[in-house]
């Protein structure tokens, strides 16, 4: 039992060293700053730049952060300071649907809805032509998808939180709003912070629903109507070919291993904050 | 004063009802369009037949190929992930100091693998494939599927045995039992409502993941019968039928995410029907 736990645990380790190995090749062939800072993208000429994909990554997942972040921070303060207990009840099993829906449906009510919104109703409004498949489109649907993870931990943050200390400010006459913006807000905020990590470290991996609708064209997006071609869509959509050109497989294993460490990264940050707040409330 | 207090609280009240509305709203929605686009190209060949000649073209056939390559696949990763995650959650809680530093590193490595996204394990299952010379197949999907979901199922596992009392454990090895039969036959009872719902939700999310599957299931027309064939699975058929330009086969594909839905929240109201069945074998 004792080698299999370990085994388990060392997974992890055994994907870094996987990877890595995996990467060399290309790093050996292209200096890390130019596959990190350059543009051209031609695996045919040897030429393996990455700024598009990182700058579509970084569009996609900081405007969905925009999107995600106030509506799940209102919806969790509602649910969990002014909400009547039946609605509570309720929302609990309504946010375990919404977490379990796969990816795929996602990006399939994404090509429904979002696309079609995005190209008939928001990009005429702006007065710019979009096809609908752009990094707005991909940040809705992630949005969506980093609802129930965020409200779900923010909710726990404010239950964390004392009840005398909401009396307290109750019985010193400040309203529920007062209270929960001058107390409540200030105790919770590196829990608030920690569950959006969270929450963004999962919209930064995630494939499927965006690469069905991103768009996917490798250039660096200007705006939030242009399409976009975030890494782990480059690595799911160039399967097929990378065998057969050399150091193809190796720069995808380089994406891959950039996905990993950030992921790792995020994960490293929320804990550390949360561990925090566990040390500060004991 | 009081009044623009009571304004900008009621302002702020109608932001909140509104987020979560819109919270609400799209899960709603996000159903609501999967079972009306779906229903409509519904039909009895989509989940008994399997794909005929020209069915990326429009012809007759259905996704029984997809949806038994996903339950198999999903089956088969989920037992091998209880295998190894059920053994590692009672080795670090009961064989181990519940704090202790190893319990704590094993925990921490489980979180690390729980956020990573579920593209890289294809990745890394690919390359381990090409290392071990495993062409795409059903073998290959299992192995990603199961590094996928083992860490799903340690934490939530884990979460469950963590709870059990320490007098039932105290009681137990004073009437003699020694730590394995402790771990096995007291504590897995005690903790089964907790561990059916850790395995159906790793289940759900193995058989929702498509790009764990990607590179290393392959996809084929037949329902695979050994763990060499390539299989089929029920995301990539979506993904798949959506990528052609004919509205016939598109349809199909809102059919077959309709098909996908289903499995998922009959999964979810599964575990939580059986996690309030067993609750009585559990000593409070």
């Amino acid at each position: 039992m004792f080698f299999m736990t370990s085994a388990c645990a060392l997974i992890v380790v055994f994907m870094a060293a996987g990877l890595l190995i995996k990467s060399f090749p290309v790093l050996r062939a292209n200096s890390p700053a130019q596959i990190l800072f350059s543009d051209s993208w031609s695996p045919l000429k040897g030429e393996f730049g990455m700024l598009a994909f990182i700058a579509g990554t970084v569009w996609v997942t900081g405007l969905s952060a925009l999107i995600a972040m106030p509506v799940s921070l209102f919806s969790a303060i509602y649910l969990s300071e002014y909400a009547p207990s039946w609605l509570r009840k309720i929302s609990r099993p309504f946010m375990d649907v919404l977490a379990g829906i796969p990816s795929v449906v996602f990006g399939v009510w994404g090509i429904l809805i979002i696309v079609p919104l995005v190209r008939d109703c928001i990009a005429p409004f702006f007065g710019v032509y979009s096809s609908g498949y752009s990094i707005l489109a991909a940040s809705i649907v992630l949005a969506v998808m980093v609802f129930p993870i965020i409200i779900q931990i923010t909710i726990e943050v404010f239950h964390s939180i004392p009840g005398e200390l909401r009396d307290a400010s109750l019985s010193l006459g400040a309203t529920k709003w007062q209270t929960i913006k001058l107390v409540l807000l200030r105790k919770a905020l590196p829990g608030i912070i920690a569950a959006n990590v969270l929450g963004f470290s999962r919209a930064f991996g995630e494939t499927m629903a965006v690469l069905m609708v991103a768009g996917n064209i490798p250039a660096i997006p200007h705006s939030p109507l242009d399409a976009g071609y975030p890494l782990p869509a480059l690595i799911a959509n160039n399967y097929g070919e990378m065998l057969s050109i050399p150091l193809y497989d190796s720069a995808l294993m380089l994406a891959a291993l950039v996905l990993f460490l950030i992921v790792i990264m995020f994960n490293l940050l929320s804990r550390y904050i949360l561990s925090r707040i566990n040390l500060r409330a004991a | 004063m009081t009044s623009r207090k009571k304004i900008e609280e009621l302002f702020f009240k109608c932001l909140m009802v509104l987020s979560l509305l819109a919270v609400m709203g799209s899960l709603v929605l996000i159903i609501g369009t999967v079972i009306y686009k779906g229903a409509g190209s519904m039909s009895l060949d989509m989940i008994t037949s399997t794909p005929e000649g020209g069915y990326y073209l429009g012809k007759k056939g259905g996704i029984l190929n997809a949806i038994a390559g996903s339950l198999i696949l999903t089956g088969i990763a989920t037992v091998a992930a209880i295998a190894l995650a059920l053994p590692l959650a009672l080795y670090i809680n009961l064989y181990r100091a519940r704090r202790s530093r190893f319990a704590e590193m094993v925990r921490l490595s489980m979180d690390f693998l729980w956020g990573i996204p579920s593209i890289v394990y294809g990745a890394f299952g690919f390359s381990v494939m090409i290392f071990l010379g495993i062409r795409a197949s059903l073998l290959g999907g299992i192995i990603a599927v199961t590094l996928l979901i083992i860490p799903i199922m340690a934490r939530a596992i884990d979460e469950a045995v963590s709870l059990v009392p320490r007098e039932l454990l105290d009681s137990s090895y004073s009437l003699g039992a020694t730590r394995f039969e402790a771990a096995f036959k007291i504590v897995v009872r005690q903790c089964l409502p907790g561990i059916v719902s850790a395995v159906l939700i790793a289940f759900g999310r193995g058989i929702g993941d498509a790009a764990s599957v990607l590179f290393t299931a392959g996809f084929s027309d037949r329902i695979p019968l050994s763990l060499s064939e390539p299989a089929a699975t029920l995301p990539l058929a979506i993904f798949f039928q959506l990528g052609t330009p004919f509205p016939e086969v598109r349809d199909r594909a809102y059919a077959s995410a309709l098909i996908l839905t289903v499995i998922i929240l009959a999964l979810s109201i599964t575990a939580r029907v059986l996690a309030s069945r067993f609750n009585r074998h559990i000593i409070k």
